[in-house]
C-alpha cells in the first residue's frame, strides 16, 4: 500500500534513477571541488622559497642540498653565510623555510654519530609550513637511503654503521599552531559543498515542476503541501547524507584528516544541517518562477553564506553587523560542529547550541516555505 | 431546468489581478452530464475561471460550487471530486505511461484493488496498448493528450475541467479526443472544456462565449446561431473588399459586415434588403456578385455577439 507520500517518493526516485547524468552531476563536482579545495588548502605547496646555510661545505652536505633542489618543490632563493642572514630572510618573507647544515655534518654521518639538520619554518602560514616540513622529512629519508648505499661498500667489513641524520625542527616564535590547525580546512569544505549542492538541487527540483506545469497538476490533487514538500525533500536529504559520508571518507582516507568524534553526533549534526539547507532551498524555490531565476538567486545568496560562515575568514574579525548575519547562516553552526567532531571529539552538550540553532533555522525556513507555497495559489 | 442541482454553479465569479479584472462576474450553471464549451480568444479569462473552479485560485468576488462543494470554503473536497487537465501539458516525460498513471492514481488514492482496472481503462482509452512502458516523452502529441485525460479520470471524478486540451494536436487526434469527451459525458461526467477553436463549439451541448473576462453569450450552438444574430446573414463575393466594407457600414439596414476569407458576410436587419445591395455597391465602385443567403456559422455568431457586448463599453 502506498500513501500519497509513497507515490511522491517513488516518482522522485524513478526520475533520479532515469536521469543518466544524475549520479555524475551529484558526485563528480563534489569530488572535484573536494580535491581542488583539499589540495589548495594543503598541497599546493610546490615552490617553497628556501634559504640554505651550509656550514659544513662537504660532499655530503652538497649531496643533501641537491636532493632538495632536485624535487622542484624547494626554490633556493638565497644561500646564506651566517645565521643572521637566515633570520633576516625569514622575517622579510623572502624565504618561508630555512635549512641549516651544521659543521661536521659529513664527519658525524661517516662516523656513525648523530648529524643534526636544522629546519626553521615561518609559521604564519601553518599549512604551507607543515606541508613543507612533510617534504623535508621525505627528502631526508631518501637522502639517508642513498648515503647508506654509498657508505656501505666503503666501510665493508668495518663494524661502523652510517650515522643517523636527525631532524631538528624550529619554529619562528609567532607560530602557535595547535593540532587542529592542520586539518582546519577539509571539514569546512564538507559543509560548504553540501550547502552549495543541496540548496541548488532542492530549489531546481521544485521550480522545474512549476516551469514544466506538473506542479499545477499536483496542486489540484488532494495531496497536501506538507506531503508534497516531504516527498520533494526526503530524496535530497538522503543524497545529502550520502554526500557527507562520501566527502568525510575521502577526507579521512585520502587526506588523512583524523576523525576523533562520535559518528552518531556527526549523523545528528549533518541531519540538522540538511534540514536547514533543504528549508533554504525550498524557500528559494518559492521566490522563483523559472529555473533561471532560481539559479540567479542561488548564485547571489551562496556567496554571502560562504563568506560569512567562518570557513575562511574568522567571524570574530568581521564588522558587528555582518557578525549578526552569521547567526542566520546554518553553515556557521555546521562548521563548528564538524570541526569539533573531526578534530576535538567533543560531546553532545557542547554542541547543543549549534544543533538547536540549525534545528530552528531549518524548521523556520520550512514553515515559511510551506506558507508561501499555499499562498502562491493566489 | 431539471430538479437536480447543477454540477457546476458560479455566481458573479470574479478574479482581479492587481488592477486588472481577468474574470468579471461570470454566472454559469452546468448540469450533470453536460458538455459545456468555454470559448473565447486568448486572454479572455478561460484558464483563470477554470483555475478558480479547481481551487487553484481564490475568487476575488462571487462564489462557485463544484460537485456540491463551495470552492472557497472546501477546496480539498472539490479537489477530490474533479479531474483537471491544465493548459500546459503536464505529465512526467521521464516516466513511462504506466508510471504516470500509477503516480496520479496514487495521488488520488485510487484503491489498489481498482488500480489495475482503471489503468487498463485509461490505456485502452488513450490507444496506448503495447506502449505501457514507453517514456511519455517519446509519444506523439495526440497520445500524450489522451494519456493526460486518462490520468485526470483515474479516480472517476464526477466533474472534469479540460483547459484547451486539443491545442496543438492534429485534427484527426482532436476528433478522437472529442469522441472520448462524449463517451465520458454519456457516463454522467460533467465536463467544462475550453478551446479557442471555434469549430469545436459544435461538439458541445452548450457553449459559453467569454470575452475580456465577461460572459458574452451562453446557449446551445443552434440557439447561438439562430438568435444571436438578430437578422439574416448573406455571403457576398465582391472586390475591393475595403471599399465594399466602408459602403456597407454606411448603408441603412446593414447591421454588420465582416470579412470572411475572400468574401464578406453581411448581416441585414431584413432579408428583403439584399436586393438593393448591388446598386449600393455599384455606386461605391465595387464589383459584386448577387448576395447568397447562408446559415450562419458559430464563428459568425461569436463575432457578432462579441461586437455587441463590447459596444456599450466603447460608448461609455
Ligand atoms: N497570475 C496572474 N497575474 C496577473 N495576470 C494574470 C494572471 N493569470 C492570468 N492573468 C491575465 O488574465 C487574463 C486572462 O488570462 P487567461 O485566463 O489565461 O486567459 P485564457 O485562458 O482565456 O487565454 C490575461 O490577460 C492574463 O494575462
Ligand atoms: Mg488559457
Amino acid at each position: 500500500m502506498f500513501g500519497r507520500l509513497g507515490v511522491m517518493l517513488m516518482k522522485e526516485f524513478i526520475e533520479l534513477k532515469r536521469d543518466r547524468w544524475a549520479m555524475f552531476r551529484l558526485i563528480v563536482p563534489l569530488l572535484v571541488q573536494l580535491f581542488a579545495f583539499g589540495y589548495a588548502a594543503t598541497f599546493t605547496v610546490t615552490r617553497v622559497s628556501t634559504v640554505i646555510l651550509d656550514l659544513d661545505q662537504s660532499q655530503a652536505s652538497r649531496a643533501l642540498i641537491s636532493h632538495f633542489t632536485a624535487t622542484g618543490i624547494f626554490d633556493i632563493v638565497d644561500v646564506a653565510t651566517d645565521q643572521r642572514q637566515i633570520t633576516r630572510d625569514l622575517n622579510q618573507g623572502t624565504a618561508t623555510l630555512a635549512i641549516v647544515i651544521h659543521a661536521r655534518f659529513a664527519a658525524n654521518l661517516a662516523n656513525g654519530k648523530e648529524a643534526p639538520l636544522q629546519v626553521i619554518v615561518d609559521g604564519t602560514n601553518s599549512n604551507t609550513a607543515l606541508i613543507a616540513l612533510g617534504y623535508v622529512s621525505q627528502i631526508v629519508a631518501l637522502f639517508q637511503e642513498d648515503e647508506a648505499a654509498h657508505l656501505l661498500p666503503a666501510s665493508a667489513g668495518a663494524s661502523a654503521a652510517p650515522g643517523t641524520l636527525t631532524l631538528s625542527l624550529q619554529y619562528q616564535p609567532w607560530f602557535n599552531a595547535g593540532l587542529s590547525d592542520r586539518w582546519f580546512f577539509i571539514p569546512g569544505i564538507i559543509g560548504t559543498l553540501i550547502l552549495v549542492q543541496i540548496v541548488g538541487l532542492t530549489a531546481f527540483a521544485v521550480v522545474r515542476e512549476r516551469e514544466v506545469g506538473t506542479l499545477e497538476q499536483i496542486l489540484v490533487s488532494p495531496i497536501s503541501s506538507f506531503e508534497f514538500i516531504l516527498g520533494k525533500t526526503v530524496p535530497f536529504f538522503l543524497i545529502g547524507l550520502a554526500d557527507v559520508a562520501l566527502i568525510s571518507i575521502v577526507g579521512i582516507l585520502w587526506f588523512g584528516v583524523p576523525f576523533v568524534g562520535n559518528p552518531f553526533l556527526m549523523l545528528l549534526g549533518s541531519s540538522l544541517f540538511l534540514l536547514s539547507v533543504l528549508g533554504l532551498g525550498l524557500l528559494l524555490s518559492t521566490f522563483s518562477q523559472t529555473q533561471q531565476q532560481a539559479f540567479a538567486l542561488n548564485f547571489f545568496l551562496l556567496n554571502p553564506f560562504f563568506i560569512l560562515s567562518g570557513f575562511a575568514f574568522p567571524i570574530a574579525a568581521m564588522p558587528r553587523i555582518l557578525q549578526w548575519f552569521t547567526y542566520l547562516n546554518p553553515l556557521r553552526y555546521f562548521l563548528v560542529v564538524i570541526r569539533a567532531l573531526f578534530l576535538k571529539g567533543v560531546g553532545f552538550w557542547t554542541l547543543f547550541p549549534d544543533f538547536a540553532a540549525m534545528f530552528l533555522l531549518g524548521t523556520g525556513a520550512l514553515a515559511i516555505s510551506m506558507m508561501r507555497f499555499s499562498k502562491s495559489l493566489d | 431546468m431539471s430538479a437536480a442541482p447543477p454540477s457546476v454553479l458560479t455566481e458573479g465569479l470574479t478574479k482581479i489581478f492587481g488592477r486588472f479584472t481577468a474574470v468579471d462576474h461570470i454566472d454559469l450553471s452546468i448540469a450533470t452530464g453536460e458538455v459545456m464549451g468555454f470559448i473565447g480568444p486568448n486572454g479572455a479569462g478561460k484558464s483563470t475561471t477554470i483555475r478558480m473552479l479547481c481551487g487553484l485560485l481564490r475568487p476575488s468576488a462571487g462564489r462557485a460550487v463544484v460537485a456540491g462543494f463551495d470552492v472557497a470554503r472546501k477546496p480539498e473536497a472539490v479537489r477530490a471530486h474533479i479531474g483537471y487537465m491544465s493548459q500546459k501539458f503536464s505529465l512526467y516525460g521521464d516516466l513511462t505511461v504506466r508510471e504516470n498513471l500509477r503516480f496520479f492514481g496514487g495521488l488520488y488514492s485510487v484503491r489498489q484493488s481498482e488500480m489495475a482496472e482503471r489503468m487498463r481503462f485509461a490505456i485502452t482509452m488513450a490507444g496506448l496498448e503495447g506502449r505501457e512502458n514507453a517514456l511519455v516523452n517519446t509519444l506523439a502529441g495526440g497520445w500524450k493528450q489522451r494519456l493526460a485525460l486518462g490520468c485526470a479520470i483515474l479516480h472517476r471524478p464526477p466533474v472534469l475541467f479540460l483547459d484547451e486540451p486539443t491545442s496543438g494536436v492534429e485534427p484527426e487526434a482532436r476528433r478522437r479526443f472529442w469522441d472520448l469527451i462524449h463517451d465520458l459525458a454519456a457516463g454522467g461526467v460533467t465536463i467544462l472544456v475550453s478551446t479557442h477553436y471555434m469549430d469545436e463549439a459544435e461538439y458541445c451541448n452548450r457553449v459559453a462565449l467569454i470575452d475580456r473576462g465577461r460572459l458574452a453569450a451562453i446557449g446551445t450552438p443552434s440557439e447561438l446561431r439562430g438568435h444571436a444574430l438578430g437578422g439574416a446573414l448573406f455571403e457576398l463575393a465582391c472586390s475591393p473588399l475595403g471599399a465594399a466594407l466602408a459602403a456597407l457600414h454606411r448603408a441603412p439596414g446593414v447591421i454588420e459586415a465582416n470579412v470572411f476569407g475572400d468574401r464578406l458576410h453581411v448581416l441585414l436587419a431584413d432579408a428583403s434588403a439584399a436586393a438593393s445591395l448591388h446598386t449600393l455597391l455599384a455606386a461605391a465602385n465595387v464589383r459584386a456578385e448577387a448576395p447568397r443567403p447562408i446559415a450562419p456559422s458559430l464563428e459568425d455568431a461569436f463575432v457578432r455577439l462579441v461586437t455587441r457586448t463590447r459596444r456599450p463599453e466603447a460608448a461609455s
